[in-house]
C-alpha cells in the first residue's frame, strides 16, 4: 500500500546518502499518532511528485542510533537530504497543502 | 445536502457520530487530515475512562471510537475545515481540497489548542527542543536535562513521565502556589530527578538549531538561566474556535456559548461538544457525554424542522 519505501541503518547509505534524487526521510514511529496522520499524506506526496524526489521512512524506535545522528527531538521529522547532507527539516503532522509549501522547492 | 456534518474526531466528535448514525443521520465526520482522534492520540495510558479497569492506551481507545462510529454508518473524511458559513439553514463548509459540504446541522467539536508562552524563538524551536507532548517527543531527551513550565495536572503529568528519560527535570512555574491536584504534586515532589524552580517567568529560549537553555524572571526582580536541552510547554489550552469566533457567540472564557445543558448554540442548527464549550472539566469522559447531547439535540431539531 505504502508508495514510501521503508529504510534500516543497512539501507539508509544506499537509497538516502548515495541517492541522485532528493530524497525526503520521514522519522516516525508505531506509537507516534500524528506519525500514523502523516503517513498517507507523504505517500500521496511521494506517488504525485515520483519524477522529483523519493520518500523514505525510518522507524526511529528500531533505529535509534540514526535518530541521535541526526538530532531528532520530534517526531514526525522530515529530514530533506541532497547530496547525502541535510538540506531541510520540516517537523511537525501538517495537512497536505502546508506540507506541500514547506517542500516546494524540492517538488517543482 | 447532508443531515449532519461533525467537526472534530476526539470523544466529543465520534460519540456524536454514534448516536446520530444509530439516529439514521448518515453524519460525515471531517476528522482533520493530521490531528484525527484528537488530544488522546498523542497519550499513552488513560486509566479515568469508564469500562476498562486495566486503563487503555488513548489511541487504542480512539480508534475504538472511530470504528464504532463507522459500524454504523458513520462516514470520515480525513480532511479539514478551512471555512464555514453557519448562519443560514443551509450550512455551507469548505474542507481543504476545496470542496464545498452543506448540511442542514452542524456540530462544532473541535476541542481545544495547547497554549503558548509567546516568546519569540518559541516558534523556531518548536520541534527542535520545544514540546507541547512529553509522551511524543520524551523519548529523544534520554540522559538530558529538560525543563517543564507550568503549574497544573498535565504539567506534572508531563514532568513525571519525562523522568523515565531524561537524567533531571526543572519544573518551571510562575508562582509558588499550584493548581496541580495534591495527588500529582505530591508524586512529582517526591520524585529525585524532578527540581522545582518556582516564583519564575519563562523569559526566553536559547538555541542556534536546538534548545540550549531558557531564561527565567524570578519574582524577586533577580534573573536565571537554566542550561537545558529541551522545553516542555504545559500551560494550559484554548478552545479552538479560530473557523467560526465570528459567527457564533462566544463566552467570556472564549468557549462556545451553549444553552445551559443542552448544546444549542446562539445560530439554530448549530450544536457544539465537548472541550471547545468546556472552561472547567475537559475530561474525555465528559466530552463523549456532550456529544451524544449533540447529536441528539440535532435529531430533535431536525425532526422539529420537518413538521
Amino acid at each position: 500500500m505504502s508508495s514510501a519505501r521503508d529504510v534500516t541503518d543497512l539501507t539508509f547509505e544506499a537509497e538516502v546518502l548515495l541517492n541522485d534524487k532528493p530524497v525526503i526521510v520521514d522519522f516516525w514511529a508505531p506509537w507516534c499518532g500524528p506519525c500514523r496522520a502523516v503517513s498517507p499524506i507523504l505517500d500521496a506526496i511521494a506517488e504525485a511528485h515520483a519524477d522529483k524526489i523519493d520518500i523514505v521512512k525510518l522507524n526511529v524506535d528500531d533505529f535509534p542510533d540514526l535518530a541521535v545522528q541526526y538530532n531528532i527531538l520530534n517526531i514526525p521529522a522530515m529530514k530533506v537530504f541532497r547530496g547525502g547532507e541535510v538540506v531541510k527539516t520540516v517537523v511537525g503532522a501538517k495537512p497536505r497543502p502546508a506540507l506541500e509549501q514547506d517542500l516546494a522547492e524540492f517538488l517543482a | 445536502m447532508r443531515e449532519l456534518v461533525i467537526i472534530g474526531s476526539g470523544p466529543a466528535g465520534y460519540t456524536a457520530a454514534i448516536y446520530a448514525a444509530r439516529a439514521d443521520l448518515s453524519p460525515l465526520v471531517l476528522t482533520s487530515s493530521v490531528e484525527m482522534g484528537g488530544d488522546l492520540m498523542k497519550t499513552t495510558e488513560v486509566d479515568n475512562f469508564p469500562g476498562f479497569p486495566e486503563g487503555v492506551m488513548g489511541p487504542d481507545l480512539m480508534m475504538g471510537m472511530q470504528a464504532q462510529a463507522e459500524r454504523f454508518g458513520a462516514e470520515l473524511l480525513f480532511d479539514d475545515a478551512t471555512a464555514v458559513d453557519l448562519s443560514g439553514p443551509v450550512k455551507r463548509i469548505t474542507v481543504g481540497n476545496g470542496d464545498v459540504i452543506e448540511a442542514k446541522t452542524v456540530v462544532l467539536s473541535m476541542g481545544s489548542e495547547y497554549r503558548r508562552l509567546g516568546l519569540a524563538d518559541e516558534a523556531r524551536l518548536s520541534g527542535f527542543g520545544v514540546s507541547w507532548c512529553a509522551t511524543c517527543d520524551g523519548a529523544f531527551f534520554r540522559n538530558r536535562t529538560v525543563a517543564v513550565v507550568g503549574g497544573g495536572d498535565s504539567a506534572m503529568e508531563e514532568a513525571t513521565f519525562l523522568t523515565k528519560f531524561a537524567d533531571k527535570v526543572l519544573l518551571v512555574h510562575r508562582s509558588d502556589q499550584f493548581r496541580a491536584s495534591p495527588a500529582m504534586l505530591n508524586r512529582a515532589k517526591a520524585d529525585p530527578k524532578i527540581e522545582f524552580v518556582t516564583n519564575a517567568a519563562v523569559t526566553g529560549i536559547l538555541g542556534a538549531d536546538t534548545v540550549a537553555g531558557v531564561t527565567l524572571a524570578m519574582s524577586d526582580g533577580s534573573s536565571r538561566t537554566l542550561d537545558v536541552d529541551g522545553l516542555f510547554i504545559a500551560v494550559g489550552s484554548d478552545p479552538r474556535t479560530a473557523l467560526i469566533a465570528d459567527q457564533v457567540t462566544l463566552t467570556d472564557t472564549g468557549n462556545v456559548w451553549v444553552d445551559a445543558r443542552s448544546s444549542r448554540t446562539s445560530l439554530d442548527g448549530v450544536f457544539a461538544a465537548g472541550d471547545i464549550i468546556d472552561p472547567t472539566y475537559r475530561q474525555a469522559i465528559v466530552a463523549a457525554g456532550s456529544g451524544a447531547v449533540a447529536a441528539m439535540d440535532a435529531q430533535h431539531f431536525l425532526e422539529a424542522s420537518v413538521h
